[in-house]
């Protein structure tokens, strides 16, 4: 009965999400007051509708409800409530009610949260929003309804992948999808403005808060599913390339563009066209992003294995969103003129200049991803572009953003001059020479780059923060103040500097990680980066769903035993899968990772790696995305301060 | 810039985005039509001679060339594998029934040690008539071989019909194998 009654729910919410399109967009041409405020309530409705639909899947999920078909393949008995729960989301029907789930969200936020919008662009979003999320509960419904019954119910469910069976994943798509599907607004924003000709200061302030809180989403869901691979894959590695990630950063990248030049749009009232089509680009990617993971057109360790006509309808709904909206553009932006005007170096500049990388950066990561398979299709010749490949195309173009990140943000509006600036930064220039001389020494080239860049551009953050505070200029006290009066936009966009410096750090500290495979049996030991590993001891030990090989492997050094990690190798009978969880020792600057790869005569093979700065990686990430949130509550988004100039004095209104 | 350019340099992302979505259209219709698939491995030997090659015996076998591939007496299989490949040891039991019923396979030990060769055929059996060792991997490199196990089908006339990258299944040797064993013999 609740899963019919989930059903129902979703038949109702593309029913409202269509009536939410159609008002939204027609009802600022109606003249009357009533169509503009029939979008936000529909929206709230067609969020309501899809709330309780979800709600209905995940009931069925809780109890187990086998006669579910999406529950009984992906779910039993066994399997804990944390993961009966998140596997709604583990396989492709349910992640795609999540993903409308989000949208609905979305516009429900805009529909509350955008009460000082005009009421006419309000309308207009979420009408967009409307008819996006109508197209995709079509989909949902029409072809890959999480609802289907079958019968008989089997007796148990076929059980979890297990792989997913861990609490880092089990946030991850939803973090993930909350940054994809959040672009939606920005998009919507961007739709509205050219349908209304009119781009502003005001527009780029209402639009910045939404990018920046799904880009937080964003970086927040890449870190997670990077962090995640890391310690359960049990490969050692943070970032393999695979067209999966690669479709998770491209959005991320065109995103971060996005979030620079709306500043400028905000401030100066320049690059309007352009920033309609980062927030359009950045969208798109997001949505070719998840098509791309369904169709199965790329090689990719995340795959559905979906049917190629799902494939079809969705890449109908992505020609109507893309094209239209890229139509749309073509006609309609170049009417959009900035008023705008500055001089080679200044901070617009140094703003288009990280447009400029960051995009290039884009365009080399989709051009590597998807030259294969079109490469196949016109000539027919096979060949894979991997790692080697993004790491060489993707570190120069780095280099040059990392250079101008220490830069821009001291760099003055209109015209600036380089070298105060430059005189300003000597200390995070001298420091970062000094990380590359005593690198060199280490004769890891690549290494001491990385850690001098990551270095120079946390310095050079720290150096601008300092000077806002006119710190050691000003009585300590004095800088403290300034610091807590500081607007919160401006320590929030140091802190995403800073963390992006350190994941910079991290990632070339990696380059340095030492790895070693051998069989041990009990009692044998070996030498790995500077400490003693010993094999004490293999053991069973047993789990909820699974069972386990467990092997004890004792750390010493000169003797003096410190750690124990217990990398182990888990039996899950149900599905007859094998996982290797790995042992991870971290004391927040280097990780110590153990993995019980396979047991063979009594000895086990173990792989161990040391790997000094994993942890800045993951770190710098979280910082990169509190930056974003603590940016999020400056006062002026709180308060919609550029409302407050039109009432001078208190008058009323 | 001229109003006209201008317009036509915003139309470039439709374009693109245009070109770009009649491509995944094309590349789905004939996933559909199963005439294209993205995850296929078409090897560059089939319906030609293996490339010329000269592999040593592991110890108590008799290795072979090129040229011992030329004109076998029937279509055979040669079976790339290694001791230390966990699919290699599930495919055993499927070889070792080819065996049984009759059909030739010679294997190749990829990146191999005598002394774990000899523990894996002690464990797993031996299906192979003649057994070489690529301990370099160069002839390997040579064949294309993407990873082990692989398993090639060569014709009477020494002509490579098929390439199965990985484990044979009884999907495989049905679907696969069989009408080419039919088709050759």
């Amino acid at each position: 009965m609740i899963p019919e009654l989930g059903h129902f729910c979703l038949a109702m919410a593309v029913a409202l999400a269509c009536a939410q399109g159609v008002v939204g967009i027609a009802g600022p041409t109606l003249k009357d007051p009533r169509a503009l405020t029939a979008a936000p309530l529909l929206t709230l409705l067609h969020f309501t509708a899809i709330s309780l639909s979800f709600l209905a899947l995940v009931w069925a999920g809780v109890v187990s409800d086998f006669t579910v078909e999406n529950i009984a393949d992906f779910s039993s008995a066994q399997t804990p409530l944390l993961y009966r729960i998140t596997g709604i989301w583990g396989n492709h029907d349910g992640s795609i009610l999540l993903w409308c789930l989000i949208l609905s969200l979305c516009g429900a936020a805009v529909a509350v949260g955008g009460k000082r919008l005009p009421a006419s662009l309000r309308s207009r979003v979420l009408g967009v929003l409307g008819l996006i999320s109508c197209g995709f509960l079509l989909f949902t419904l029409a072809v890959s309804d999480p609802f289907t019954r079958i019968w008989p119910p089997p007796l148990n469910g076929a059980g979890m992948n297990p792989i997913l069976q861990d609490p880092g994943l089990a946030f991850h798509p939803p973090v993930l999808y909350t940054g994809y599907v959040g672009f939606s607004v920005a998009f919507a924003f961007a739709i509205a403005a050219l349908i209304e000709g009119r781009i502003d200061a005001a527009w780029g302030r209402w639009v910045r808060p939404w990018a920046l809180i799904s880009w937080c989403f964003l970086t927040g869901g890449i870190t997670l599913g990077s962090w995640w691979s890391y310690y359960t894959l049990g490969w050692g590695g943070f970032w393999f390339w695979d067209p999966v990630e690669n479709a998770a950063l491209l959005p991320w990248l065109t995103g971060t563009a996005l979030l620079h030049c709306a500043i400028v749009v905000e401030k100066r009232e320049s690059l309007k066209a352009w920033t309609v089509l980062l927030a359009i680009a950045t969208f798109s990617l997001s949505l070719s992003g998840t098509f791309l993971v369904r169709s199965g057109i790329l090689n990719s360790v995340h795959s559905f294995a979906e049917a190629p006509n799902q494939g079809l309808f969705i890449l109908g709904l992505l020609g109507i969103t893309i094209c239209g909206s890229l139509l749309l553009f073509a006609v309609r932006a170049p009417i959009l003129a900035g008023s705008g005007i500055y001089a080679p170096i200044s901070r617009e500049s140094a703003l288009i200049l990280n447009n400029i990388f960051l995009c290039a950066i884009a365009a080399v990561v989709f051009t590597g991803t998807l030259y294969p398979p079109f490469v196949n299709l016109l000539f027919g010749i096979q060949l894979s572009v991997g790692a080697p490949f993004f790491n060489q195309t993707v570190l120069p173009l780095t280099s040059p953003i990392i250079l101008a990140m220490g830069v821009g943000p001291l760099l003055r509006w209109k015209r600036a001059d380089l070298y105060p600036v430059m005189q300003r930064l000597w200390l995070a220039a001298a420091i970062a020479a000094l990380v590359f001389i005593i690198l060199t020494a280490t004769k890891h080239i690549i290494a001491a780059l990385g850690l001098a860049g990551g270095a120079w551009v946390v310095m050079a953050a720290f150096t601008d923060l300092a000077e806002r505070v006119r710190l050691f200029r000003v009585p300590f006290g004095q800088s403290l103040q300034r610091l807590f009066t500081l607007p919160r936009a401006a320590i929030g966009a140091a802190m995403g500097h800073i963390g992006f410096g350190v994941s910079v750090i991290g990632i070339a500290a990696m380059t340095l990680a030492t790895q070693k495979v051998i069989v041990l049996k009990p009692g044998q030991s070996t030498e790995l980066g500077g400490y003693t590993w010993t094999l004490k001891d293999i053991h069973d030990a047993p789990g909820p769903n699974y069972q386990r090989r467990v092997a004890d492997v004792v750390l010493s050094d000169n003797g003096h035993a410190f750690l124990t990690l217990h990398p182990s190798r888990r039996f899950f009978t149900a599905q007859h899968v094998i996982t290797n969880d790995a042992a991870i020792h971290t004391n927040g600057f280097q990780d110590l990772y153990a993995v019980f790869a396979s047991e063979q005569d009594g000895g086990a093979e173990l792989r161990l790696n040391r790997h000094p700065g994993a942890p800045e990686i993951w770190f710098g990430g979280l910082i990169m995305a509190m930056g974003g949130f603590f940016s999020l509550s400056d006062r002026r988004l709180r308060v919609g301060a550029p409302f407050r100039k039109r009432v001078p004095g208190g008058a009323t209104v | 810039m001229s109003p006209l350019r201008r317009r036509l340099l915003f139309g470039v992302p439709l374009a693109m985005a245009a070109v770009g979505g009649v491509g995944f259209y094309t590349i789905l219709r004939r996933m559909q039509d199963n005439d294209y698939n993205p995850h296929t491995l078409p090897s560059p030997l089939i319906g030609k001679h293996p490339p010329t090659f000269a592999l040593p015996g592991a110890p108590g076998f008799q290795g072979f060339s090129n040229t011992d591939l030329l004109s076998p007496p029937k279509p055979m299989l040669v079976n790339w594998f290694a001791s230390w490949c966990a699919p290699c040891q599930e495919e055993a039991p499927m070889l070792h029934k080819l065996a049984a019923s009759g059909i030739t396979i010679w294997g190749i030990a990829y990146e191999d040690t005598p002394d774990a060769l000899a523990a894996y055929l002690q464990n797993f059996g031996n299906p192979y008539q003649r057994l070489a060792t690529d301990e370099s991997g160069l002839t390997a490199i040579n064949w294309g071989v993407y990873g082990v196990p692989e398993t090639y089908f060569i014709d009477k006339t020494g002509i490579v019909r098929l390439r199965y990258p990985g484990a044979l299944t009884k999907e495989v040797v049905q679907n696969r194998l069989m009408p080419l064993f039919k088709q050759y013999s």
